[in-house]
């Protein structure tokens, strides 16, 4: 009995703590299911500029949740993606986008990897092959031939 | 010594360098894209004056800042004394612009801190700072006799912002003619 009060008081507990967790992300109804799905995906793609390694969707920070509500706000109005990315960046600046748009000053930020990549296959396959093996040209003595035999014989 | 062996040490050398770049940069200072832009219109009401409203084409034809503070900001309150000195000494024209604060609290701490404010326009909702890029109170703009922001600062003003970059700044762009 007395671990059945202990197991209805824990999942009390654990049940209040899910309705409060709820309660903390914004209940959004949205027009259309595509509108939804723009709204999520900037959400996940602008960064929040006061804790600046956490994007909209994940900040609890008051600026956050303001910049939730004008990207919901213009959804709703029916502005797209490109809209909406152009009013942040005009306000925030290049910063504001997660993923850094394809320009000139960003071309060393999206090609880099694959340079260094391709760069580092070709060191190694170069290293690789320079490593083939050469047939040995240092062959025992008979003296040293004659030890190795006797060794080998005695441990036999 | 080998060629070889030299190429660690470039390697650790290229990186340190690299390193030593990163160390010296600010990431929590975002370049403000208004730099070199027109101030963004609004109009918004007057905190002190009942009635009345503010606009940022009110001022033009004069060298003013902008400061966004509020009463429940820590660093506007670090901020106040040297911008308001500052303000007082060299007579700058400053539009406050009370974020997100309620009206009471942010005449009380006017009242207990001293009004350098020329004129405070009331963003309640905070609207107006998402226009003007605003991400961390205090924030000061410079705007020239054309209405163009020149510059931007982020976080509380200090005595040395004031000497080396605000006080230089005002009596470049005053000189500049319209």
């Amino acid at each position: 009995m007395k671990r059945f009060f202990l197991s209805l008081c824990l999942g009390l507990t654990l049940t209040a703590g899910l309705v409060t967790v709820q309660a903390e992300t914004d209940i959004l109804t949205f027009k259309s299911a595509e509108a939804e799905e723009t709204y999520n995906g900037l959400i996940e793609e602008l960064r929040c500029l006061v804790c600046q390694n956490q994007n909209l969707a994940g900040s609890d920070a008051d600026l956050a949740k303001d910049l939730r509500s004008q990207v919901y706000d213009m959804v709703e109005e029916g502005r797209d993606r490109k809209d909406v990315i152009d009013y942040m960046v005009t306000r925030y600046g290049d910063f504001v986008l997660y993923r850094p748009a394809f320009q000139l000053k960003t071309l060393l930020l999206w090609l880099g990897p694959v340079v260094f990549l391709l760069l580092t296959l070709w060191l190694v396959t170069r290293w690789v092959r320079s490593q083939s093996v050469k047939p040995s040209e240092t062959t025992l003595s008979d003296a040293q031939r004659e030890t190795v035999r006797d060794l080998l014989d005695k441990h036999k | 010594m080998k060629k070889g062996a030299l190429i660690p040490l470039i390697i650790f050398a290229v990186l340190v360098v690299f390193l030593g770049i990163g160390l010296g940069l600010k990431p929590r200072e975002v370049p403000s894209p208004f730099i070199g832009k027109a101030v963004p219109e609004f109009r918004l009401p007057e905190l002190m004056k009942d009635g009345e409203s503010i606009a940022p084409a009110d001022l033009k034809g004069e060298v003013w800042m902008l400061n966004v503070f509020a009463s429940w900001c820590v660093s506007c309150r670090a901020e106040h004394e040297v911008l308001s000195n500052f303000i007082n000494a060299e007579k700058v024209m400053v539009l406050g612009l009370n974020y997100k604060d309620e009206p009471d609290n942010a005449k009380k701490w006017l009242g207990a801190l001293g009004n350098p404010y020329q004129h405070i326009a009331v963003d309640y909702d905070g609207k107006v700072g998402i226009d003007l890029g605003v991400y961390g109170v205090p924030e000061t703009f410079v705007v020239d006799k054309k209405g163009i922001v020149r510059h931007k600062v982020t976080g509380p003003v200090y005595q040395e912002t004031v000497r080396d970059t605000l006080l230089p700044l005002v009596l470049k762009l005053r000189e500049e003619k319209v």
